[in-house]
């Protein structure tokens, strides 16, 4: 009854994916209690983007105001600002590891300890075009004792950080921001897609037993490793499902456009059962037009998909992250749609996979349920987790809990 | 069925061929045991292992324990590379065993560590010994895992690159040979007998002579250089209607798919059996049903009497499958042999001597008894000779065979007229990983030919 009168307020968060074949906006609230749910979806066909970069602004507008008006339709709400997603070949991660010596080893560490470390942590080597676009705490060691997830109030002479960096060169990163403020919308963070990706598919104890995203998009394929918790490696590849379809227009000889329905219609990840068989296609008019090998349509884009896989593989396998990668390989993006992608995935990492499902929102399952709309999703979910930290940090927001907590409201 | 020595009318040309057969690993050892149990003569058996514990269990006089140092006589563990290590901690050993040998036979279980690794390992020494050799090798239960299954994929390619020849039975394709019920035990036996039969049957074809003659230049033939899998299947039939029959029950095996791999197959080795009473007209129906299955195979066929046999009428055949042709040929500047075309309306049995030196000079060591052409044959290795014999009416294989396409483009590389385009990538940042372009289709880096 009360509820009915007193509705839970709820935050509205927007996530903004400008994908290579898509552009989508999510649109979720976030429930005082903290959960997440999806309310609306807007998507619109992307036209000027190439391998995850902007390379066409006006027409990127154009589809960025198509997919934020239909998602303020679908949500029926006003859409202010946005998180943004990037991605592109440009982009860099690595470690860094980041120390605080203290006078003595009975020092309590406190926050501005925390502060300096982090700011130590942050500082490396990377070329001065280059932003740092998202800094991730991993773990503190604090004494050479490693693990520990808040140092703070603890006794110890020397505090060490280890940090994943992931940074990209600065013009490259602004361009899609550039588009969405064309629009007249904020743009409240930049968020790596493959981070975003892989939010919205984990549970922490995935998170925590060691499991590998994979993104596959149309121009890029991201890639994400969690193990006891954290954020191990990240990587991007500038191939994808375009690559695919460029493959087969020119092994097949024929336009991409017909290469792409051909991949869509008739494209696996396993060669099993194409071996002799042909497609007789059709042309506009109806008349059978030309014959296509189907075997050499699946062995084209088992190359492809494969040697995606394999680069993946060799630069997770040089990190040696393979032994802790025990809940497997999950599978997202359009890629995922690919019948058998996940038996070809099961074959090249040697690890079980499967297909992501956003598991850590709620509400539209058409939207949850959807491999192309993890991104999106996942940017509404990490919108939510920065705003429940800032509210926590603010005096309002400690205000608000507090009544809350206390049932005035 | 013993022995190669049936007809001693041929004697005097005759040098013993010696052939030594090679158990790798666990699944190795049974599978020697197995063929050991049905009696091979002039046939050494042994037995390589790292693990101490199933050698023991070998009821076979040779036993090498491979890797003593390395692994203390525990096993590979399931890691190709300790059982590598292993196999090259005693290559001297190997080295020995297969000096002055003319033909190794290696049977091995791929997935594991010991086959897998120190197989290979088996097959190049045999090689470089001047052997030849040929790999018998199972792949494992798609239960075992996929991480088996790479590694034994790995293993293949190994094998394939190290071995003249290899034969490989997929063990999952054994599930449709048992029913149900059948136990575990029943189930590997079963794989092993297969594999058993596999080296049987080559044995008998290359070391018995024929009227229509076989023999280990024509096996590698079929299965050298094709980087593919062969497929393997032997069938026995009796009674009157035995050439019809014995072509259904081939053709139901499991193992050739239904007969789809005959389809498949870009050569095909079908070597015919029986008593003296086969007749010519038999040995036309069997090939003629053969050849209606291929599409353009190379097809060599070899028959032979066996007194022994009687009534009986045994098929046995490789079919070979090429995967990747074009990328083949490129990375292999060896000569080819030559080739005499073969005249509409005959099955051709033709063999170029001076296949590769090393091929040639084992063939040379071993002058088998051989119908009309073998003498002349071993005096002239440097020379391409080749022998045809005829047989009647048996329906066209294509008269350019692969060998002379193959032949043709080893020769006059193909010149890279089309400029591969990037497509819609053409003018944006190329995506280069360790210097390779992967905006380029990976299908035309990896030279698979689609045509």
């Amino acid at each position: 009854m009360l509820n009915l009168l007193f509705p839970e307020k709820t935050t509205v968060i927007v996530g903004l994916e400008i994908g290579t074949a898509k552009v989508a906006a999510a649109v979720g609230e976030v429930t005082e209690s903290g959960g997440v749910n999806v309310i609306g979806i807007g998507q619109s066909a992307s036209r000027g983007v190439r391998k995850g970069e902007v390379v066409n602004a006006d027409l990127t507008a154009e589809d960025v105001r198509n997919a934020i008006v239909e998602a303020e339709r679908s949500a029926d709400v006003e859409i202010a600002s946005v998180y943004l997603s990037v991605t592109g070949g440009h982009l860099t991660s690595l470690n860094t590891h980041g120390v605080f010596t203290a006078a003595s080893d009975d020092h309590e560490i406190s926050q501005p300890d925390v502060n300096e470390v982090l700011a130590n942590a942050k500082v490396f080597n990377r070329p001065s075009e280059n932003t740092v676009l998202h800094a991730i705490r991993q773990h503190f060691t604090l004494n050479g004792q490693a693990g520990i997830a808040d140092p703070v109030g603890m006794l110890g002479g020397k505090l060490e950080l280890d940090m994943h960096v992931v940074h990209g060169v600065t013009t490259r990163l602004q361009n899609p921001v550039r588009v969405v403020k064309g629009l007249n919308l904020e743009v409240e963070e930049l968020v790596f897609s493959g981070l975003a990706s892989s939010l919205a598919l984990l549970d922490n104890e995935q998170k925590q037993m060691g499991v590998l995203v994979v993104d596959l998009g149309a121009g890029t394929t991201e890639y994400v490793v969690y193990a006891d918790g954290v954020i191990k490696h990240t990587g991007i590849l500038a191939v994808g499902g375009d690559h695919v379809t460029n493959d087969l227009s020119y092994g097949l000889r024929m336009a991409p456009a017909r290469a792409a329905m051909l991949k869509q219609e008739h494209g696996a990840a396993t060669i099993g059962g194409a071996a002799g068989q042909t497609l007789t296609l059709t042309s506009e008019n109806g008349f059978p037009d030309r014959r296509v090998n189907l075997e050499h349509l699946r062995r084209i884009m088992v190359a492809r998909l494969e040697e995606t896989m394999q680069l993946i593989d060799e630069d997770i396998g040089e990190q040696g992250f393979h032994d802790q990668l025990r809940a497997g390989v999950c599978l997202c993006g359009g890629g995922a749609r690919i019948p058998g992608i996940d038996k070809l995935a099961e074959e090249v990492f040697g690890l079980s996979a499967t297909l992501g499902r956003a598991n850590a929102v709620g509400g539209l399952r058409s939207a949850t349920d959807d491999p192309e709309l993890a991104t999106a999703v996942g940017l509404v979910k990490y919108g939510a987790i920065r705003q429940k930290g800032l509210r926590r940090i603010g005096l309002v927001g400690k205000l608000k809990h507090l009544a809350g907590s206390l049932g005035i409201f | 069925m013993t022995t190669t020595e049936t007809t001693p009318a041929s004697a005097p040309v005759r040098k013993q061929l010696t052939i030594k057969v090679f158990g790798v690993g666990g699944c190795g050892g049974n599978v020697v045991s197995q063929i050991h149990g049905t009696g091979f003569a002039d046939v050494q058996m042994i037995v390589l292992n790292t693990d101490s514990q199933a050698l023991a269990q070998i009821p076979l006089p040779d036993k090498i324990h491979l890797g003593l140092k390395l692994n203390g006589g525990l096993g590979a563990g399931g890691d190709p590379e300790r059982g590598r290590a292993a196999a090259e901690e005693d290559e001297a050993r190997l080295r020995g065993l297969c000096t002055g040998v003319d033909m190794v036979f290696i049977c091995a279980g791929l997935g594991g560590g010991t086959g897998t690794g120190a197989g290979p390992v088996l097959a190049r020494v045999a090689k470089e010994c001047g052997a030849l050799s040929l790999a018998f090798v199972t792949l494992p239960f798609d239960c075992e895992g996929p991480k088996r299954m790479r590694q034994a994929r790995q293993g293949l390619e190994e094998f394939k690159a190290a071995a003249d020849g290899v034969v490989c039975l997929p063990n999952q394709k054994v599930f449709k040979l048992i029913d149900e019920n059948t136990s575990v035990v029943e189930t590997f036996s079963t794989t092993n007998e297969l594999l058993a039969q596999g080296v049987r049957g080559i044995w008998q074809l290359v070391t018995r002579p024929g009227f229509i003659n076989l023999d280990f230049a024509d096996l590698c033939a079929v299965v050298r250089d094709r980087h593919s899998e062969s497929s393997f299947a032997t069938a026995e039939a009796t009674g009157p209607h035995r050439a019809k029959e014995v072509v259904e029950k081939l053709l139901a095996n499991p193992l050739l798919e239904g007969g789809a791999a005959l389809g498949e197959a870009d050569a095909l080795l079908v070597s015919l059996m029986g008593g003296p009473s086969l007749s010519m007209a038999e040995v036309n129906r069997v090939m003629e049903q053969i050849n209606r299955q291929t599409d353009n195979a190379h097809l060599i066929m070899g028959a032979a009497i066996e007194e022994q046999l009687g009534d009986r009428l045994t098929v046995t055949l490789v079919a070979s499958r090429q995967r990747s042709h074009t990328a083949d040929v490129l990375s292999d500047p060896e000569p080819e042999q030559l080739e005499s075309v073969a005249p509409p309306g005959m099955v051709s049995v033709s063999r170029g001597v001076a296949e590769i030196n090393q091929l040639g000079a084992a063939i040379a060591r071993k002058p088998v008894t051989r119908s009309t052409t073998a003498k002349r044959e071993a005096d002239s290795v440097s020379m391409a000779g080749s022998e045809t014999d005829v047989a009647p009416s048996a329906p066209m294989l294509s008269t350019r065979s692969w060998r002379s396409r193959k032949k043709a483009k080893a020769m006059h590389p193909e010149l890279q007229l089309e400029t591969v385009t990037k497509g819609p990538f053409e003018h944006s940042e190329p995506t280069l990983r360790n210097g390779v372009d992967l905006d380029v289709p990976t299908f035309v880096r990896r030279g698979m030919s689609m045509n």
